[in-house]
């Protein structure tokens, strides 16, 4: 399993990154953590002429909180993600999400950035980002940044709101708060498999009544999928199992899984429904424990 | 197709090679340092064989290219016994029979360096999760996971047994 | 059970916990294994596979791999067929091509070869080379193979008119008919066994290197039975002047093998010929996705299995129909007079009456294969059957099935027990080793906490496999590979300083043979153990053997080690009487040393001993201290043991969480129980692997979907459980150190017990069996049916 060859440029700003970008088009790809390009790369289904490695540009690896915003870095190591004390401490989805990618040695490359950039809906931070309704952000020619809402930010099948030269930069997250709590889960076959189905779930109580709430969904469709009705019908009510049951209800039938190695789309759209339901529970549960 | 000439520290001695872009870090460590310890065992990163430390990190090189290892340390399993003492991982992994083909050993080990590193005191649990990018067609993981126990106790300096 | 040591821990003969002598270089980073031979000039060969499962070969051109600067030639069909060689025979005496002239069969079938002076031209170089195809509607469904409008897919094969390659029987067909007519209780099940992959981490390779001022060939190859592919190589290729004392064939240390590499693969043959026309050493690694879609694959069974009983539950009679799917040609790796392995174990460890076996294989559209994957020849096969069906009965007469199991055994006493199917097993208590297993799991408490979870709807299973292995292929009158009689060997040099060198036929791949063969000889001769060094897998050097697969080292050459030490203890008596002067009679042998009854201060070490062998050997006697030996057993050995597993099933999600798994195996005498245990851990979790992970899937046109380690489920150390393991010790009568094999009693007998233990916690719901991977879709899906799935 030998990549076909290539050049390789490894620019020191997003400036040069993003020159190289304009001048070599189709042509090139972001080489983050690599672990989902470098396998597509040996195997031959993805032959660049040119990779641009942004590893070597400063400034793009931090988790911070900062004008009202959770900010992460894109070139963050999953397993910052996974090890960081702030976000043990104030998002466990995070922890959730993280463990569940790969492995550790896997994680010790795989960057957020690189998870959400590459598009695919069985990857399993787009779910969680959708749950906290994170913004993109996007630097493209002259430092210009623009931010992507992430409803916005997944346009087909491994396909971004980002233009071909706009690398993505960091991730923001409006600061939930006091009163919030999210979680994640999918189903795999085995540890460090995609997803069967996965669901992130984040919440917000006041006296038990659901101010806020945002569920994503993992590899149940062609995109990352926000489950809106799910969300509105438990938007400011209290919640309760009836309540859940009927959420998590409308959240299998409005996704659309395919059949294939990992089940049904029966059983998909069953596992959809349960894991939504213990998703809300558990975030529920760190909500009040907040 | 330009080659690139990169420097990087392999078990405490420096290297400058030309390579190309597309040669993979795992075959730069077997086929141009003679580093053959590290093994190549599948092609989509999951069988852990080839896991190096990567300035510290344990990293799948068979999923790097080694113009990414440029200017950085990299330790093998060739790096790890120290002035003819064997690495505490690497006598756990004997005393407590963690290994039978040993094909997959050094990347079980270097993998375990980087958990030690981070929690010196990990439970079963916590090893089995912290292991589960490496897999054994052998052990069945039972004595790697007291291979691993046995490494931390010692590296505490609590007394071991096998 | 505690195991008697007669040694001391400094000559660590059998029974010691000795540690690996193997494990310094491993965990040292200096294995050697295939891919780290490097030979000056050495070119690399890359491979050209069909994406199609049958298809006719219109074009193949090579123009644009051979203008890229370093792609050397690029080898087809076409020209191998004017060698002869593009054909090979298979084991079971079947045909296989090592590059097509005009059709491909299966996909990720070699079409190509490319060689390279470099290992990333060579891929180049076969990403470059453009095939044409006209692509035909494959056999995929066994079923199916034989409808009448099927296509021929062996026109090759004069007289051949359909895809059915053999039919094998053994039993009592008459007897048996009409004991399931007059049966109180009869029970059936359709139970497939699924075709899964070794997929040792290290997958094959070589390195052919051809000598011509020489004219010898030096092939490294990661083969578990040198000393047969030589005399394989020698046959196909005598023709063109490879004759057999002219090829060397050198094992390195191989990264698990597990049958898997047994076969001789296309590749290997075709880097031989390259080698052999350039003059040059060619190497050939595979990759993984090549490993898992070319090479030989396992299993594949569709049984249909009935059980005839009384009313109370005793056992009576057996009758399984078995269709075989073989891929497109035979290329199983059996012993070359049983075309279904030693699948007639399947009566297992119960007292049949009579019973009834038969197979029928055919060809398909997939590779071929048929290895033992950690298993002595479709043993698992024949054991998931018998421990599924007498589940199966237990719900009907409605008995606990430990109680089923105890009340059906063989009993100790019966032993030599003469099986319905014809075999001979040398020992057994089974009784025994279930009562233990039981114990150590708390069985009764278990039954109880089951219920009481019942009623609270959750679902909890215990599930058993008492099975009975069959290993140690064997003896010569009925055991031969392409005639090749199946013994195998050992040869002691003792040098003058009293340490020894010993080698074997065999092969180890991770079984320590290094430690437990030396520790035979300890036992044998008192020399430590330390002081043994032990090589295989070098045909230049090592005595003749059949090879490490189907647990046969231990029955087998494990045997011959004892037996070359005793006739050099024979010998070492001899030297001890005449150098004190004494005559042997009055000599007592304990491990180290001979002394003189009743003096025992006047004593000879073995190192005296051999020294003298060297120095002052009585006249006539020739000088040194060697001996060869080559064990033909009489018999089988016959492992058995006893597995519980629990398991918890989520019944929203179907996943299952196997709470406990405790084995019980009983392999004879014990020689290093470190190492047997370790053995055991490692082959309980290849069990757990097909009974919930892994499985090929092919879809409708043959394209296999689960091809690479990313969807082709391998355990990890968080799907496997921590293992519980305990022994009985049942020696067998027949083998000079009493042992037996047991490196695949796991493998055969995890997957029942753990797809007994979940459908006894579907069992109330009315589900009676489910193949395996049991999957928790599959589980949630039968859950869904009987309106259970919360």
């Amino acid at each position: 399993m030998i990549a076909q060859s290539f050049d390789y440029e490894s620019p020191g700003t997003i400036a040069e990154a993003i020159s190289l970008l304009q001048k070599y088009g189709d042509e090139a790809k972001i080489l983050s953590g690599g672990h989902s390009l470098i396998p597509m790369m040996k195997l031959r289904f993805a032959r660049p002429g040119y990779v641009i490695d942004i590893n070597n540009i400063p400034g793009l690896s931090y988790i911070k909180e900062e004008d009202g915003y959770l900010k992460i870095g894109a070139l963050t190591r999953e397993s910052e993600i996974e090890h960081s004390g702030l976000l043990k401490s104030k998002y466990p989805i995070f922890g959730d999400v993280s463990k569940l990618i790969a492995d550790p040695s896997v994680r010790n490359m795989g960057t957020i950035g690189g998870n959400l950039a590459h598009g695919d809906a069985a990857n399993d931070h787009p779910a969680a980002m959708l749950a906290l309704r994170a913004e993109i952000v996007a630097t493209g020619e002259g430092d210009q940044q623009r931010v992507i809402p992430i409803d916005e930010f997944f346009q087909g099948f491994f396909a971004t709101a980002l233009k071909p030269d706009e690398i993505l930069t960091e991730i923001r997250i409006p600061i939930p708060p006091e009163g919030s709590g999210g979680a994640y889960h999918k189903l795999e076959r085995k540890v460090g498999d995609y997803a069967t189905a996965g669901v992130a779930v984040q919440l917000m109580l006041d006296y038990g009544v659901c101010t806020y709430i945002g569920i994503g969904l993992t590899n149940v469709s062609a995109l990352p999928l926000r489950a809106s009705r799910s969300e509105e019908i438990l938007l400011g009510k209290t919640l309760t199992d009836d309540l859940i049951n009927e959420s998590a209800q409308y959240a299998s039938e409005d996704c659309s899984p395919s059949t294939d190695l990992r089940g049904s789309e029966e059983y998909k759209r069953a596992m959809v429904k349960e894991l939504l339901i213990r998703m809300v529970h558990r975030a529920m549960d760190r909500a009040v424990a907040e | 197709m330009s080659k690139k000439s990169i420097t990087l520290k392999a078990n405490g001695a420096e290297h400058n090679v030309i390579v190309e872009p597309r040669l993979l870090l795992v075959h730069l460590i077997r086929e141009v340092l003679n580093l053959t310890g590290t093994h190549i065992g599948c092609d989509t990163s999951n069988c852990g064989a080839c896991t190096i430390l990567l300035n510290g990190k344990s990293v799948k090189s068979c999923t790097l290219f080694a113009v990414q290892a440029n200017g950085k340390e990299i330790t093998t399993i060739e790096g790890l016994a120290q002035g003819g003492q064997l690495h505490p991982l690497q006598e756990g992994f004997k005393e407590c029979h963690g290994l039978q083909c040993g094909f997959c050993t050094p990347g079980m080990i270097m993998r375990s360096c980087e958990l030690l590193a981070n929690n010196p005191d990990p439970t079963e649990e916590e090893i089995r999760w912290g292991i589960s990018g490496n897999l054994c067609r052998c052990t069945g993981y039972n004595n790697i996971v007291k291979a691993v126990q046995y490494a931390a106790n010692k590296m505490k300096g609590e007394a071991v047994t096998a | 059970m505690e195991i008697q040591c007669k040694t001391s821990k400094e000559i660590s003969g059998m029974g010691h916990p000795m540690k690996r002598k193997e494990d310094a270089r491993f965990i040292q980073g200096h294995g050697r294994y295939i891919d780290d031979i490097k030979l000056p000039g050495m070119l690399y060969m890359d491979i050209v596979r069909s994406p199609y499962a049958y298809a006719k070969i219109k074009s193949i051109n090579a123009e644009k791999a051979l203008a890229i600067p370093g792609v050397l030639a690029v080898i087809t069909g076409k020209d191998l067929e004017k060698y002869g060689l593009h054909w090979m025979p298979t084991i079971m005496s079947d045909t296989q091509m090592v590059l097509p002239t005009d059709t491909v069969m299966y996909q990720a079938q070699e079409v190509a070869a490319v060689i390279a002076t470099e290992r990333y031209i060579a891929a180049d170089g076969a990403d470059a080379v453009e095939v044409e195809y006209e692509p035909m509607k494959p056999i995929v469904d066994p079923h199916t193979s034989l409808d009448k409008d099927a296509p021929l897919l062996r026109p090759d094969k004069p007289g051949k008119t359909d895809n059915h390659i053999w039919h094998w029987e053994v039993g009592d067909r008459e007897a048996t008919d009409e004991l399931f007519n007059k049966a109180e209780v009869t029970v059936k099940e359709q139970i497939y066994v699924p075709r899964i992959h070794v997929a040792s981490i290290e997958t094959c390779g070589c390195v052919a290197d051809y000598d011509k001022i020489e004219n010898k060939l030096t092939m490294f190859m990661t083969t578990q039975a040198p000393h047969a592919i030589r005399t394989v190589i020698a046959l196909v290729a005598g023709h063109v002047g490879l004759t057999e004392e002219k090829i060397r064939v050198i094992s390195p240390d191989i990264g698990g093998g597990f049958g898997g590499k047994v076969p001789v693969y296309p590749g290997y043959v075709i880097a031989i010929a390259v080698s052999f026309l350039v003059g040059k050493p060619v190497k050939w690694i595979e990759d993984r996705s090549e490993n898992l879609q070319a090479d030989s694959f396992a299993r594949d069974y569709h049984m249909t299995c009935e059980l005839a009983a009384d009313k109370n539950g005793r056992i009576q009679g057996l009758r399984i129909k078995t269709l075989a799917d073989h891929g497109y040609t035979d290329a199983a790796a059996n012993p070359s007079k049983f075309p279904a392995g030693m699948y007639s174990i399947v009566t297992g460890s119960y007292d049949f009456q009579t019973a009834f076996t038969e197979m029928d294989a055919v060809y398909t559209n997939k590779p071929p294969g048929g290895v033992a994957y950690r298993c002595s020849f479709r043993v698992t096969e024949a054991v998931h059957a018998i421990e599924r069906m007498v589940d199966r009965l237990a719900l009907e007469v409605k008995k606990d099935p430990a109680e089923l199991r105890m009340e059906n055994f063989i009993k100790k006493e019966q032993f030599p027990y003469k099986s319905a199917l014809g075999w001979e097993y040398d020992s057994g208590d089974y009784h025994a080793a279930l009562k233990k297993a039981m114990d150590i799991i708390g069985y009764d408490e278990l039954r109880k906490e089951q219920a009481e979870k019942r009623k609270e709807g959750k679902l909890m299973g215990i599930g058993i496999s008492s099975f009975t292995e069959i290993v140690g292929a064997g003896p010569s009158r009925h055991f031969d590979i392409l005639g090749l009689k199946m013994f195998d060997s050992c040869e002691i040099r003792v040098h003058p300083t009293g340490k020894a060198i010993a080698r074997f036929g065999t092969k180890s791949q991770g079984q320590g043979h290094e430690t437990t063969y030396a520790q035979i000889i300890a036992e044998e001769l008192g020399i430590p153990a330390e002081h043994i060094q032990v090589e295989e897998g070098d045909t230049d050097t090592a005595p003749y053997g059949l090879g490490t697969y189907a647990s046969r080292s231990t029955p087998v050459a494990g045997a011959a080690a004892a037996k070359a030490a005793r006739k050099l203890r024979d010998k070492a008596r001899k030297i001890a009487a005449y150098l004190m002067e004494v005559s042997e009679e009055d000599l007592e042998w304990e491990p180290g040393k001979f002394s003189v009854k009743g003096a025992p201060e006047k004593s000879k070490t073995i190192q005296e001993i051999v020294f003298a062998a060297y120095t002052n050997h009585p006249l006539g006697m020739e000088a040194g201290f060697e001996a060869v030996h080559y064990y033909d057993p009489p018999n089988l050995t016959f492992p058995f043991g006893s597995y519980i597993c629990v398991v918890d099933i989520d019944n929203k999600t179907g996943e299952i969480k196997i709470r406990r798994f405790v084995a019980v195996d009983d392999c004879g005498n014990i020689i290093n129980p470190m190492i047997v245990e370790g053995q055991i851990h490692g082959g309980l979790t290849q069990g757990l692997a097909p009974a919930m992970y892994e499985e090929f899937i092919y879809d409708e046109d043959g394209n296999l979907l689960n091809g690479t380690l990313m969807d082709y489920l391998v355990p990890t150390a968080v799907e496997s459980p921590h293992w519980e393991t305990d022994r009985t010790i049942t020696p067998s009568p027949h083998h000079p150190i009493g042992a037996k094999g047991v490196g695949e009693s796991p493998t055969v007998g995890a997957p029942p017990a753990i797809a007994n233990a979940i459908v006894d916690a579907l069992s109330h719901l009315g589900v009676t069996h489910l193949d395996i991977p049991i999957t928790p879709f599959k589980v949630w899906k039968v859950l869904k049916e009987k309106g259970a799935a919360g």
